[in-house]
């Protein structure tokens, strides 16, 4: 199976080669009317089925990779490294993507499957998705040239094969794990798409917005995945990593920031192009540093460049990125230059007070958060090249820097839609503002009685003062969404005389796009409420004997019991916790601690009783060497399901902004319909 | 009359606001200062996590770093004596976010500015626009009107 696998990856390379080769050609003969012995159009095809090819070997390679952890074959170094005998049959399926050499070779499947469905989409826009296949295949032949050459994942053990693995890292063995990865690939990945469209319709100086329209599905389904992919992650961290919290600002999270925040920047201000013909080069810029900023997170984590948490942070491969990544910028930069008068805008911007402008400030908002990300990752190897010694930038330079940004993001959220296209009137803004002001006012005030208390800033705690910032724009911004919906609503209502329900599901389906954007809105807000609660955790750590008990906020916990238990894959230490609240059972938590015989490795097993108010997040922290008891530790972590919430929420208003609309919303199609019902009849006499 | 209720109001609430200022000013305990300086250092045994967080099994420094911790908390000294004390013995790269000094300022000066500069840029873009462009005559004689409202819808709807 090895040798098939290595066979298969080198076949795909080939294949990808050919198909950016004959793919250039092809589109060079085009362009400049010159015809070889074959015609580019033949040349072409033959390009794309060589494309297609390439994803049938690809993923004949990924199946050889899966297959040798499925029948244990350690003569496989990789497989050796990432799994053993005992581990459970998902998560053998999961060695594909927990290391260095099968992450990327998941990374070259993706991206061949992505490529795929563009290639069997073709007809689509048959030239521009020439110009987007061939240059997915250049981006292919890079990651197969790196899992063929730098990265092999068929590498085989020298000397003698051993019995049995070295097991998966135990972190890894939990059911997220499964899923967490692929999809922050599938997010990273899938950018490869539109960044294809649009350097592609640069090169070819493709008329009108048309690649927009083609390419904003794969956007929006990308940054779905990505940004499911961002919080599985955290969600993963939060319930296995075990300190009770869910972002850690490390090297290889801030790299998958990095690109949903410049990849959101650009769903915003592409729909300034697609409305106004606007931004042309500013949304093509972003697009390419999105797809950029993907190479760039991956370089920086794999290349040892920056210290990180993760495991396969240190490697050799960087060499090829820093290679990679400097071709793409200068193929971008060259195609700019090359077609930058294709780029000019259609129109300008009217007003300072518009959703034009608007949309402006919130790129500008969300490029400063890619920024101080990207800064403060990198500063540390700035600060060693300037002073000559290594400096930390962790969560405290975030928490200071970056959530300032973060809230008058969520400000910008509430204000955006309510700004009108070209210019706002002040009437306009005093009538559709007061109402969320108001309750924002309102809501501040309850919460400062609630305990909130923002004025601790002035003893240098800015944790509560963010907090009730976040409230109080948390509840403007809700109250700015929800009128949004009414206000529509009432109109079809009006008409209608449907309840409101029905009236607000009509005026949801009749465009989907855009109250499907204001769930999304609203998720965040969920979201950041879920952040907010962070400033509130409370922690307390016990040593209990059996009855013994300790109280973390309103509940008691008494240990009921302690143990030990053994399986072929790990060993476990466990206890048992009685939970009270007010002298009454609430639940059974039973934290525990494992030992992987394979790996030699320790993982925490959290016990977490989650509710919208607060989750009790309790941790078996290990024996006390002495006494041979439990040590706990409790935390109490205010509104951190809301997180999870909040993203259900996105995940919702991102499919809801994917279904086409019930009803056309254009006259030109209003007109159109008529025409065909006026023209029925005559058809059905056969005229 | 609406001038001297105001001022009215003044006297009352800012007194008010102030001492309730004043009441949650108290000095906070020396367990909950502990807790939150070990969200300010690193663990040096090269787990890469914040001290306060650092939870893996038999882990050789956190123990005695927050031992040193809890001592120097104990004597009294401020957040900067702890963070320099520490500096001295483990080096830079023990603070989670580089203290305000020589280069290091940049790292905390580079992203607002950045914004800030963003921010004018967009207010100066658009009041170059505005200057440029000049007045749109209204549609004299609108004969289609399906498509004119399809252009607008088409402009203003997101």
């Amino acid at each position: 199976m090895p040798t098939f696998g290595s066979f298969a990856l080198l076949l795909a390379l080939a294949l990808s080669a050919y198909n950016l080769l004959a793919g250039g050609i092809a589109l060079r003969q085009l362009a400049t009317g010159r015809r070889g012995r074959i015609s580019p159009e033949k040349l072409a095809e033959t390009a794309r089925r060589a494309g297609i090819a390439s994803f049938v070997a690809v993923s004949c390679a990924a199946f050889a990779l899966v297959w040798a952890a499925f029948t244990n074959d350690f003569s496989v170094s990789y497989i050796l490294h990432h799994s053993n005998r005992a581990l459970a049959a998902p998560y053998k399926f999961a060695a594909l993507w927990s290391g260095q050499e099968g992450s990327l070779l998941l990374w070259a499947w993706l991206l061949a499957g992505y490529g795929f469905v563009v290639r069997l989409r073709h007809k689509v826009d048959v030239k521009l998705s020439a110009y987007a296949s061939t240059i997915l295949a250049a981006v292919q032949v890079f990651f197969l040239m790196v899992v063929n050459f730098a990265a092999p994942p068929f590498a085989l053990v020298q000397g003698a094969v051993p019995a049995d693995g070295f097991g998966l890292n135990p972190l890894l063995q939990y059911p997220e794990m499964v899923i967490h990865p692929p999809m922050l690939y599938l997010g990273y990945v899938g950018f490869s798409v539109p960044f294809a469209f649009a350097l592609g319709a640069l090169m070819m100086r493709y008329p009108g917005e048309k690649w927009i329209h083609i390419t904003r599905r794969w956007t929006m389904v990308t940054w779905l995945f990505l940004t499911c992919g961002i919080f599985l992650g955290m969600h993963w961290a939060y319930e296995v990593l075990g300190w009770g919290g869910y972002w850690g600002w490390d090297p290889v999270e801030n790299a998958s920031l990095m690109p949903w925040i410049a990849g959101t920047a650009f769903l915003h201000s592409v729909m300034m192009q697609e409305k106004r013909g606007m931004m042309k080069s500013w949304n093509v810029w972003l697009i390419f540093s999105t797809f950029m900023l993907s190479i760039l997170g991956t370089l920086l984590t794999r290349s040892g460049l920056v210290s990180s948490v993760h495991a396969f942070a240190q490697s050799s491969i960087g060499t090829w990125f820093w290679v990679f990544l400097v071709i793409v910028m200068a193929v971008c930069l060259f195609t700019y230059i090359l077609q930058r008068d294709h780029l000019k805008s259609d129109h300008k911007l009217e007003a300072l007070v518009s959703r034009e402008s608007s949309f402006l400030f919130n790129n500008v908002v969300l490029l400063a958060a890619c920024f101080t990300v990207l800064w403060g990752t990198l500063f540390p190897v700035l600060s060693e090249f300037v002073q000559g010694n290594k400096v930390t930038v962790s969560a405290p330079f975030y928490d200071r820097v970056a959530v300032p940004i973060g809230l008058f993001l969520l400000f910008l959220t509430g204000i955006g839609p309510l700004l009108a296209w070209r210019s706002t009137s002040l009437r306009s803004i005093r009538k559709n503002f007061i109402v969320p002001a108001a309750v924002g006012a309102a809501f501040g005030v309850a919460v400062m009685f609630a305990g909130v208390h923002p004025w601790v800033i002035f003893q240098g705690e800015t944790g509560p003062f963010y907090s009730w910032v976040t409230f109080v724009l948390a509840a403007a911004v809700t109250t700015a969404i929800a009128s949004e919906f009414l206000r529509g609503a009432r109109v079809i209502q009006r008409h209608t005389g449907k309840n409101l329900f029905a009236a607000v599901v009509q005026l949801t389906r009749r465009n989907t796009r855009r109250y499907g954007g204001y769930l999304v809105h609203f998720g965040v807000v969920v979201i950041f409420v879920g952040f907010a609660g962070s400033a509130f955790n409370q922690s307390k750590e016990a040593e209990l004997n059996y009855k013994q008990s300790m109280t973390v906020g309103p509940y008691q916990l008494q240990c009921l019991d302690y143990s030990e238990d053994t399986n072929p894959n790990y060993d476990t230490e466990y206890a048992l916790l009685n939970v009270y609240r007010d002298g009454k059972f609430i639940t059974q938590l039973d934290p525990s601690k494992r030992f992987y015989e394979a790996s030699q490795q320790v993982s925490t097993i959290v016990a977490n009783r989650s509710t919208p108010l607060w989750d009790l997040y309790v941790i078996y922290a290990g024996k006390d060497d002495q006494t041979g008891q439990p040590i706990i530790r409790a935390f109490l972590n205010p509104l951190v399901m809301w997180i999870w919430i909040g993203v259900i929420i996105v995940a919702l208003g991102t499919l809801l902004a994917l279904v086409p609309n019930s009803q056309p919303t254009s006259a030109v199609e209003r007109g159109s319909r008529q025409s065909e019902h006026e023209l029925a009849p005559a058809r059905k006499a056969g005229v | 009359m609406k001038k001297r209720v105001m001022r009215a109001l003044q006297f009352l609430v800012a007194p008010a606001i102030a001492a309730v200022i004043m009441l949650s000013m108290g000095a906070s305990t020396d367990a909950s200062r502990v807790s939150n300086l070990s969200q300010q250092l690193m663990c040096v045994c090269g787990c890469n996590e914040i001290l306060g967080n650092c939870n893996h099994e038999s882990c050789p420094d956190s123990p005695v770093m927050l031992a040193e911790l809890r001592k120097d908390v104990g004597k009294g000294m401020s957040d900067q004596a702890v963070f320099k004390a520490f500096q001295a013995e483990y080096g830079a790269t023990v603070l989670a976010a580089p203290m305000l000094t020589r280069f290091n300022v940049v790292a905390w000066v580079m992203p607002p500015l950045l914004l800030v500069l963003g921010i004018i840029g967009v207010m100066a873009l658009v009041r170059k626009w505005r200057l440029r462009s000049a007045p749109v005559p209204a549609p004299a004689n609108v004969q289609h009107f399906d498509q004119l409202r399809d252009r607008i819808r088409k402009e203003t709807d997101l």
